[in-house]
């Protein structure tokens, strides 16, 4: 009968029970402040009403009430604050091996692409209980990737990449909203998010794919010429970027920054802004010359080379430092 | 409890004291500009009610059917910046507050008439500018006007409307600087700082953001307008810029904006709660600092709009917490306008209806901000239909019925002559089941997830129920809405002649003739009793018959 009149949004990730469990109280201290002030003033005003004779009593105030009602809702929303801030932190903090998934908005359409190398669009398939973190950015404006199933929202910037994950827990099919006002067709900008068994993603997973992102990237890196400074020894002109991924980087100007997917995005498209120690800017631009898809790959590439060795990894292959950065083997994700 | 003591001969007043156009246009009376504000503004609301309108017919079926998807974003971009910029920021301010705050405080006028009226000319500017912007082709950004797609993307009017509000905004800033040199500085012999009805109060600290504010979002009007005719890399990151400096520098004003929307609203039902009750308000001075603790506080909490941006998750826990300090002083305003009511002597007329409906609406506003504050609700929340519920509890459930019930307050004062009593009470009601029946739903309706500025819902036609009862609900307030305009103009010919003092009530605008001669005061008042001194005068008035109705 409430097909279509649901009163309770679909909860089906890890996240959901958490913001929802934050509701529900949230509805019962507000429901009982509502009620205590309804309660009064209706009260008062029905007690307190004009008779004729009775005047009003004059009272000035009351110092001990004033306290009273600034410090017990400042203590309540304390709790509200800190409850909040714990759910926030949890959604915000994708797990170290989370199957990772590119995501590029366009005006209006979702593009994204497993590490696997399956390519979707506006519809994306992720199976039951696997963290899944999406790294997304936008060809134009700014968009939100938005599924209320999963109660997880997050905009997708152009220019840098942002970051957001969850964990599925019920096989269905969930919306997929744009929800960062985007032009014309916003609310066409919609698509849904598949949650299927680990057997039958399995399944889904086996149909034809383009390879690894990484293997695409791969490809890229040796196309563009990158190896040619980017050697996998220290003699290159740029970096080795074999085991850079998620470490630290110390910049000739002597900050230190983390060798994240922001950092390597914005070392391919604008690499005079942050110089690695030692070496001098003369790399080029490749902003206008490699495509969203196409950053993704390479960052997805940076990220295997670094991943091989790493214990925590889903990399199969031990990495072979001495080698050129172009071995298929190291850059293999599972 | 209208007193009938009502003089036959016709006085001299503001208002018949000189006749014709250029009177009206080159006046310099705060309270002839009041009035010409509030026929500017009522012709602003009307418009983005009209646009209101229409945009709640479209949602009421799935499919984009009664507009297409372009002209759905034009209308609400159009309904929220005629809404915020030409109607709530100036309503109480420029029109009652235009009228009351000289009065108030016993003094001729404001302490620059001609800026005053250089304001309202601002105001009408800045509005024909918009109207042109947007009978010539409109603008489609939302009216928060999010970079790099106001700057780079849409082809609609971004320079035009963003030049109009610029121009508007200006007005504003005028008007709080009007409104504080007169507060210091035009206060009648014993009007202290204590002795200063709420209402000033309220706008004193409405006029605080006005002047800090608007200087602000004018600055980064002008960024948009550079980056997008001229190529400036401010916010488009193509041209090297931040998408979210826009975010940060548009919430720095837009933020305390709903403050000073509020604010002055929240004067009106002080006075109102106060008259009604026949009291002193309870902790006045209490009172009187809420409003400009949440001045100050609204100043902090900018980028609680922003927690999905991709802004840093400390960020987001800072201003987590600041949001919370701007609840408390708004928890203890309502606590106290409950506790005023205590061992009170209420009367129920139309005024105090609304006020009533203030509290309310103002209530479930505040608390479901307190959802919005913390940060793993938000996540879901934003940017859904929830959003939109709750700002439109807090900006036209609170700020707008503040606005109804003082000018239902007022107008016996403003106009000299009474609105018909019953008709009031009962729009009252109307608009208050209206606008629950129209903005309750749209919270289950984000809860749910459906976001905002969706021109089609037809994938998602779970949410129609929902979307049907917040279509009816905003007929019922349309209806609302309609019905004061009708009965002040109607009791502007056909309504009783207004006594000086229909309510009893405190306060020196109470004390002059109504409506006021051109300086207000026959003579410069001289105060001596404290705000509020209700004990005072109804034992000067127990002898004069009350008439309830």
């Amino acid at each position: 009968m409430f097909d279509n009149f649901p009163l309770w949004p679909d909860r089906a990730s890890s996240m959901a029970g958490n913001v929802d469990a934050l509701f529900i109280f949230l509805v019962i201290v507000s429901g009982m402040m509502t009620l205590l002030i309804f309660t009064a003033v209706v009260y008062f005003a029905a007690r307190y009403r004009y008779r004729k004779g009775v005047p009003a009593e004059q009272i000035e105030g009351s110092t001990p009430l004033e306290l009273t009602w600034t410090v017990i809702p400042l203590g309540v929303f304390m709790v509200i604050f800190a409850w909040g801030a714990a759910v926030y932190f949890k959604s915000r903090t994708p797990p170290r091996d989370a199957t990772e998934i590119y995501v590029v908005a366009k005006q209006w359409m979702w593009k994204l692409e497993h590490a696997e190398g399956q390519r979707e669009i506006n519809e994306l398939h992720v199976p039951v209980g696997r963290d899944v973190k999406l790294i997304m950015t936008s060809q134009d404006v700014i968009h939100s990737f938005f599924v209320p199933a999963f109660r997880m929202k997050q905009d997708v910037l152009p220019g840098r990449y942002t970051v957001a994950w969850f964990r599925a827990t019920r096989p269905g099919t969930y919306h997929l909203f744009c929800a960062e006002y985007c032009g014309t067709q916003h609310s066409g900008m919609i698509g849904s998010i598949v949650v299927m068994e680990p057997a039958q993603y399995e399944a889904w997973m086996s149909g034809g794919s383009g390879g690894p992102l990484s293997a695409t990237g791969e490809k890229i890196f040796a196309e563009l010429g990158c190896a040619t400074c980017h050697r996998a020894d220290t003699q290159g002109r740029g970096p080795n970027l074999q085991g850079v991924f998620g470490k630290p980087v110390q910049l000739e100007d002597g900050r230190m920054v983390t060798a994240d997917e922001n950092y390597v995005r914005e070392s391919i498209l604008d690499p005079g802004a942050k110089i690695v120690k030692g070496f001098k800017p003369v790399m080029p631009t490749f902003q206008g010359l490699v495509s969203e898809e196409q950053v993704n790959a390479l960052v997805a590439y940076v990220k295997s080379v670094s991943q091989a060795g790493a214990a925590g990894g889903k990399s199969a292959a031990a990495t072979q430092p001495e080698s050129a950065p172009s071995k298929a083997k190291g850059s293999q994700v599972q | 409890m209208a007193t009938a003591n009502i003089s036959p001969v016709e006085r001299e007043d503001y208002l018949n004291k000189h006749y014709g156009v250029s009177s009206w246009l080159f006046t310099t009376d705060h309270k002839r500009i009041a009035l010409l504000y509030l026929i500017s503004i009522t012709l602003f609301f009307f418009i983005g009610g009209f646009f209101a309108l229409l945009i709640r017919l479209e949602l009421l079926t799935p499919a984009s059917d009664l507009v297409q998807a372009d002209t759905y974003n034009k209308l609400f971009t159009q309904h929220g910046m005629v809404m915020v910029f030409f109607f709530l920021i100036p309503s109480i301010p420029a029109t009652l507050g235009n009228f009351l705050v000289p009065m108030m405080i016993g003094a001729k006028d404001l302490a620059f008439p001609k800026i005053n009226l250089i304001s309202w000319y601002l105001y009408i500017i800045g509005g024909i500018m918009m109207l042109h912007c947007m009978v010539t082709g409109g603008v489609d950004t939302g009216w928060t006007f999010y970079t790099p797609f106001s700057t780079a993307f849409t082809n609609t009017k971004i320079v035009e409307a963003g030049l109009a509000i610029f121009v508007a905004g200006f007005s504003s800033i005028l008007t709080g600087l009007n409104f504080v040199v007169t507060i210091h500085r035009m206060r009648a012999p014993g009007m202290t700082w204590t002795r200063l009805p709420l209402f000033i109060w309220a706008h004193y600290a409405t006029s605080i953001i006005q002047i800090l504010g608007t200087p602000v979002v004018a600055i980064t009007i002008v960024l948009v307008a550079a980056e997008r005719a001229l190529h400036l890399g401010i916010f488009d990151p193509k041209l090297g810029g931040d998408p979210l400096l826009f975010q940060h520098l548009f919430w720095f004003y837009s933020h305390p904006a709903v403050y000073i929307m509020i604010l002055p609203s929240m004067g009106v039902v002080s006075e109102i709660i106060s008259c009604f009750s026949r009291k002193r308000i309870f902790g006045y001075s209490f009172v009187a600092l809420s409003s400009i603790a949440i001045a100050v506080f609204g100043f902090l909490v900018w980028a609680h709009h922003m927690f999905v941006a991709g802004m840093s998750v400390y960020a987001a826990l800072i201003f987590s917490l600041l949001s919370y300090s701007v609840a408390v002083p708004s928890a203890v305003k309502v606590f106290n306008w409950t506790a005023t009511l205590y061992k009170g002597s209420i009367h129920y007329d139309a005024p105090m209806l609304y006020a009533f409906g203030f509290l309310g609406l103002f209530t479930i506003g505040g608390l479901t901000g307190l959802f919005l504050a913390a940060l793993g609700i938000d996540v879901h929340v934003t940017d859904t239909y929830f959003v939109v519920a709750h700002f439109h509890y807090i900006m036209v459930g609170g700020a707008l019925m503040g606005y109804l019930g003082g000018m239902h307050f007022w107008w016996p004062k403003i106009s000299g002559r009474l609105y018909p009593e019953g008709w009031a009470r009962l729009a009252a009601l109307i608009v208050f089941i209206g606008f629950n029946l129209t903005f309750f739903p749209q919270f289950i309706l984000g809860y749910l997830g459906m976001p905002r500025r969706y021109a089609d819902y037809s994938h998602m036609p779970e949410f129609q129920i929902l979307n049907v009862f917040s279509t009816a609900g905003s007929t019922v307030l349309g209806i609302g809405y309609l019905l004061p305009m009708v009965y002040f103009l109607w009791s502007m010919r056909y309504g009783k002649p207004a006594p000086d003092n229909p309510w009893n009530a405190a306060g020196l605008e109470w004390k002059t003739q109504s409506p006021p001669t051109t300086f207000n005061f026959p003579e410069e008042p001289v105060v001596t009793w404290e705000a509020y001194n209700y004990d005072e005068i109804d034992k000067g008035h127990k002898e004069v018959p009350q008439v309830v109705g």
